[in-house]
């Protein structure tokens, strides 16, 4: 590691003053499991590094009738899987957060960490862009909040700028009844980043039993988490049957821009995206008998 | 510039004046010489390093130093005290799950954390909580068993966990 100046702010308010000013020369610090990997092979070697952690109140995970879920940007991702409220409400997310890795990494990896790394595999990424959910970034001139289905821009950029911090994450409530599922396709399951991530968000008309509306995101398989956007047109207002299925599948497959990888070619991702979004809908039917 | 901590290390106090680049793991290994704690890959893979801090298992190689500070560590050297083994140890001596012994101390703490949060941990549960600790010996069954018997002891009113 490169010699660093570690700075240690106990406000929101001390971090932004900070980032204002030394943001271009900065790395903020909050579970390290990417970061440390980082600046150990030296690929990045910020001048400072600002560790957030101390700051109290950002690791809240709220629930509200009105307003949905709001979880702070240091919840750690074993915060979430411990958290029954999100195993009952959002049970996507939390099976997004248990898959993410390994006990240990889980115990001090957080949220804001996975999303603010941007990278393609961003586990927590797919789940929580088929929810709807939102990012609060705030710097010294104010706050926004940014769709996350707008946040990331390419490998490890997002449009978070510079002197500005993740807070928290909005997820408003999925639509009543709508089911969701997170699968993750990795050779060391509790441990690698997803060599493809499939998220579902399928919301049904009860009555008929066809799909209302479809959310198919896909963890990655692109230079960003994305939406599977045609291959969601097409299952939207139909009744899903085998055959369907497997041109949605197909389509979701063809929107995928997957890379060459060492552990897994583009061809084979391009290929498991397909199967696990067949698998992703095939367990979301069979939860209430959907499937024509 | 280097920063002055304090780590609470298996129930003593430490103050340790550390450069910001220096791991727990480092600090443990040659500031404190408390070598029962392992530097395997130091990326966070394999689970050697792990320690528990504040009641959770983590990646020692994963944590500055100064992000520990006033956090309480227990690495292995905590656990039983010189004349009796922690009963995990018993077990994985009984079960035959140590063979080389390299990722043992790491895995006893990952074992002791999962049972420490859930005294009746079933196959699965063992399994995860274990998941970020490679064993290139014994081929895990034997570990398993070793952690299965200590909850099972433990639910029989047999040795204490606390025992440290």
């Amino acid at each position: 590691m490169k010699p660093f100046e570690y700075i240690e702010p106990h406000s929101v308010e001390e971090a932004l003053l900070f980032l204002n000013q030394f943001g271009n020369e900065t790395k903020i610090l909050a579970g390290g499991t990417i970061l440390l990997l980082q600046m150990k092979s030296q690929k990045i070697t910020p001048r400072y590094v600002v560790n957030i952690m101390n700051i109290s109140g950002l690791d809240r995970i709220e629930y509200n009738e009105k307003e949905g879920m709001t979880i702070g940007s240091l919840a750690t991702i074993a915060n979430l899987e411990d958290s029954f409220i999100l195993r009952d409400r959002l049970s996507i997310l939390h099976q997004a957060a248990r898959e993410l890795g390994t006990q240990q990494i889980k115990n001090i990896a957080t949220l804001g960490g996975n999303l603010c790394n941007a990278s393609p595999a961003a586990e927590m990424a797919p789940a929580l862009i088929a929810l709807g959910a939102s990012a609060k970034l705030v710097s010294l001139s104010g706050e926004r909040v940014v769709k996350l289905e707008d946040f990331f821009v390419g490998p490890g950029k997002s449009v978070l700028k510079t002197g500005e911090m993740l807070i928290e994450v909005q997820v408003p409530h999925p639509p009543p009844g709508s089911k969701g599922i997170y699968l993750k396709h990795a050779f060391r399951k509790k441990l690698e980043m997803a060599n493809v991530g499939i998220a579902v968000l399928a919301d049904f008309n009860e009555k008929e039993k066809f799909i209302k509306d479809v959310l198919i995101v896909l963890g990655a398989v692109a230079s960003i988490p994305k939406r599977a956007l045609e291959a969601e047109a097409l299952a939207k207002g139909k009744k899903m049957d085998g055959e369907l299925l497997e041109r949605v599948a197909l389509l979701a497959s063809e929107e995928s821009s997957p890379i060459d990888e060492v552990w897994a070619s583009a061809e084979y991702k391009r290929e498991m995206v397909k199967v696990f979004v067949e698998r992703a809908f095939d367990q979301i039917l069979s939860l209430d008998g959907y499937r024509v | 510039m280097k920063h002055l901590i304090r780590l609470t290390v298996n129930g003593t106090d430490y103050d340790l004046l550390v450069d910001p680049r220096k791991t727990l793991l480092n600090v443990i290994r040659t500031d404190l010489g408390l070598m029962g704690t392992k530097s395997g890959c130091n990326t966070g893979a394999c689970g050697a390093c792990t320690v528990i801090m504040d009641g959770k298992a983590v990646n020692s190689c994963l944590i500055l130093a100064v992000q520990a500070n006033g956090k309480k560590i227990l690495t292995i050297e905590g656990l039983g005290n010189g004349e009796k083994l922690h009963p995990l140890q018993e077990a994985f001596i009984r079960h035959g799950a140590i063979q080389c012994g390299y990722c043992t101390p790491g895995m006893i703490l990952s074992a002791k954390a999962l049972l420490d949060k859930n005294s009746n941990p079933d196959g699965i549960e063992i399994r995860e909580a274990i998941a970020g600790n490679l064993c290139r010996c014994t081929g895990y069954l034997s570990i398993i068993e070793a952690i299965k018997a200590v909850s099972k002891d433990r639910k029989m009113g047999q040795g204490s966990l606390n025992g440290t």
